[in-house]
């Protein structure tokens, strides 16, 4: 079974003089424990792609399946609690790490916890043990405003895989940190797909951070344009 | 993991200033009910305190609290002669203003028949002296008057000495309340100087001898009745009975109100004429502005967390982007609105709890008054969420990718 499987994907942005196709077509499929990046230059549509995958931007047209269940054809499915399939199945990273300013960082990844219905114990406890294992022991009461731009993607990496979720989808998760902690990113990226066997979807329009994924798509206008090996 | 409280720590000045300010205003909306109630209790006071179950005023009018009523003291005989009345007495109110030390100084001056046994309406239980014993110059005063006993006061033409002081009794409009004999009383208000009255005699006398066709014997007559009615001061104001056990209070009402000039209340009456006639505007007023300030409440709750959901804009659409269900949402938004009630109540309710004593007029906090403020407080709060609610229900997860 896939992962992610996506066929004739197209997205519709406005009508009439001011309609843009953000996505035509597109479709492919990814198995559990694979690592994908999709480049393209910016206004390909590869945060429409992504996003549409994610289950928060609805298809104009085609077909979106996760895990074996189909949400999308044509639009959302009637009757599918997209939030719940967000939450069990999908792990999200952001070029701004979007963590809550008011919660700590163990806070910040036990409430993805906690809204999938883990006791307050359970939650910490797994939350402690992804911090640990994200190399952020030591700042767990930290607020995001104190921490730095590596630490904080670090622990929206954490929040991300709090659920073990079947998908992970990171949209740029390099484009604010520097070199080192970029790469850095990345190789946490590989290891996780690896590891937890999640399909892993990375947005990127940095040639220089693919290396070492298992296929790459590039984007533009909207369309696939290839498919290569990493 | 509690985020309204999370939220709220993560800013708590902000917040805790404001929930107090909005305490400030409800503990204005809490003392202008416990000043109603203040002025209703006060209104009764009196009448509560004299016990009669029928009162006897002067016809076609709301005496004696509502209006001037005069009747003749000696009513209270013929009064009490009627079958299923217990006792009859006569009561004189009025309202005194004096200078002392320097200020104007107000208060209530009841008359009553101070002969054991015999008199209504008399001073309520002493906290300090002793009752009135001898028919002149002695006083009883309400603690709120401020006279020890040994004090004296000067009334009219003469002194009083304090003799007792009774506890916290006011007058329907809030002045505290001294008792006299009814002798004194009438003295008091209606007895001239020596000089006012001879030359009130000397006018009466030019007029009647300036009468034609008067004999000397119908001139001397008519100058003695003229003398008695304007020098009498046999009038007061009131005079209250007490029915006999199973005596009916409406037939004696009717048996009274058949003779001239007079009406009989039932203490019912008085309680209807002091609440609708008296205090009806207070009441409407005083819960107007306690509906302008709720509504004022309301309106600053609901910005605040119309704008604290706004500030919050970013963090709603990642926790829709994570997977959180709208009760998670919901319950930070509706939780902080809540809080913020509560604290407000709280802080407005300790305020006037501490200060109420303090204040120039009666507050009264009733409970149920305060139970209602509460649960009105709690539905404002949650009405007023419902702004920011809405506000975040239409917040899109992918407000949450931008930059
Ligand atoms: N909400 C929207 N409404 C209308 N048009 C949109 C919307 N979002 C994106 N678009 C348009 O769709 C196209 C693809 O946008 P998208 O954000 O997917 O590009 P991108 O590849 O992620 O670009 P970048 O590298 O700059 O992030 C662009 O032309 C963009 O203007
Ligand atoms: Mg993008």
């Amino acid at each position: 079974m896939f992962a992610v499987e996506i066929a004739h994907l197209t997205k519709v942005y406005g009508q009439g003089e001011t309609k843009v196709v953000a996505i035509a077509d597109a479709s492919f499929q990814v198995v559990p424990g694979e690592l994908i990046a999709i480049l393209g230059p910016s206004g390909s549509g590869k945060t429409t792609l992504l996003t549409s995958i994610g289950l928060i931007n609805e298809p104009s047209q085609g077909r979106v399946v996760i895990d074996g269940q189909l949400l999308a054809d044509d639009g959302w499915l009637p009757g599918v609690d997209l939030k719940r399939v967000r939450r069990e199945k999908l792990g999200f990273i952001f070029q701004h790490h979007n963590l809550i300013p008011f919660l700590t960082a163990l806070e910040n990844v036990m409430v993805a916890l906690e809204i999938n219905g883990h006791s307050r114990a359970a939650a910490k406890a797994r939350a402690l043990e992804l911090l640990a294992a994200l190399n952020l022991s030591r700042r767990p009461h930290n607020y995001p405003a104190a921490l730095s731009g590596g630490e904080a993607q670090r622990v929206a990496i954490a929040r991300a895989l709090a659920n073990r979720p079947k998908v992970i989808l990171a949209d740029e998760p390099t484009a604010a940190l520097d070199t080192e902690n970029g790469k850095n990113v990345m190789a946490m990226l590989k290891q996780i797909a690896v590891e937890n066997r999640s399909a892993v979807l990375v947005v990127t329009h940095d040639q220089r951070m693919v290396e070492g994924f298992d296929r790459i798509f590039e984007v533009r206008d909207g369309r696939i344009v290839k498919e290569s090996k990493g | 993991m509690n985020l309204a409280l999370r939220d709220i720590r993560h800013h708590r000045g902000r917040f805790v200033l404001t929930s107090i300010g909005l305490g400030l205003l409800l503990g204005v909306v809490i003392s202008m009910g416990g000043i109603y109630r203040g002025l209703v209790a006060d209104a009764m006071a009196i009448l509560q305190s004299t016990g009669a179950d029928l009162w006897v005023v002067q016809q076609n009018t709301n005496g004696p609290f509502a209006e001037s009523s005069r009747i003749q003291e000696d009513l209270r005989y013929r009064i009490a002669a009627v079958p299923g009345v217990a006792q009859a007495a006569p009561l004189s109110f009025q309202s005194v203003q004096i200078e002392r030390r320097g200020k104007p100084f107000r208060f209530f001056l009841i008359g009553y028949d101070y002969r054991p046994g015999l008199g209504l309406g008399g001073p309520p239980a002493l906290i300090a002296g002793r009752p009135i014993a001898q028919k002149h110059y002695q006083m009883v005063v309400s603690q709120a008057m401020n006279m020890p006993l040994g004090d004296t006061i000067h009334l009219g033409l003469h002194d009083y000495t304090v003799v007792g002081i009774t506890g916290k009794l006011v007058s329907s409009s809030g002045d505290p309340v001294a008792f006299v004999t009814l002798a004194d009383a009438q003295d008091i208000q209606f007895k001239q100087e020596n000089n006012a009255i001879r030359n009130d005699r000397a006018r009466l006398d030019a007029w009647v001898a300036g009468l034609p066709g008067l004999g000397g014997a119908q001139e001397r007559m008519l100058k003695a009745r003229l003398a008695g009615l304007t020098e009498s001061t046999h009038t007061v104001n009131t005079v209250v009975a007490r029915l006999a056990p199973g005596a009916e209070l409406g037939r004696i009402k009717a048996v009274i109100g058949r003779w001239n000039h007079l009406r009989a209340l039932s203490t019912e009456e008085q309680v209807e004429i002091l609440t609708k006639g008296m205090i009806e505007k207070a009441r409407m007023q005083l819960g107007m502005f306690r509906i302008i300030l709720l509504v004022i409440s309301g309106v600053i709750i609901s910005l605040i967390i119309y704008t604290s959901t706004l500030d919050k804009i970013r963090v709603i659409a990642t926790l829709k982007l994570i997977g959180s269900q709208n009760r998670v949402i919901v319950a930070m938004i509706l939780q902080q609105s809540l809080l913020m009630g509560l604290i407000a109540y709280f802080t407005g309710y300790v305020l006037v709890r501490l200060t109420h004593k303090n204040f120039p007029r009666r507050i009264e906090l009733v409970p149920l008054d305060l139970q209602v403020l509460f649960v009105i407080v709690l539905v404002i709060c949650t009405v007023a969420s419902l702004v920011g609610i809405r506000k975040a229900m239409r917040v899109d997860p992918a407000e949450a990718l931008g930059g």
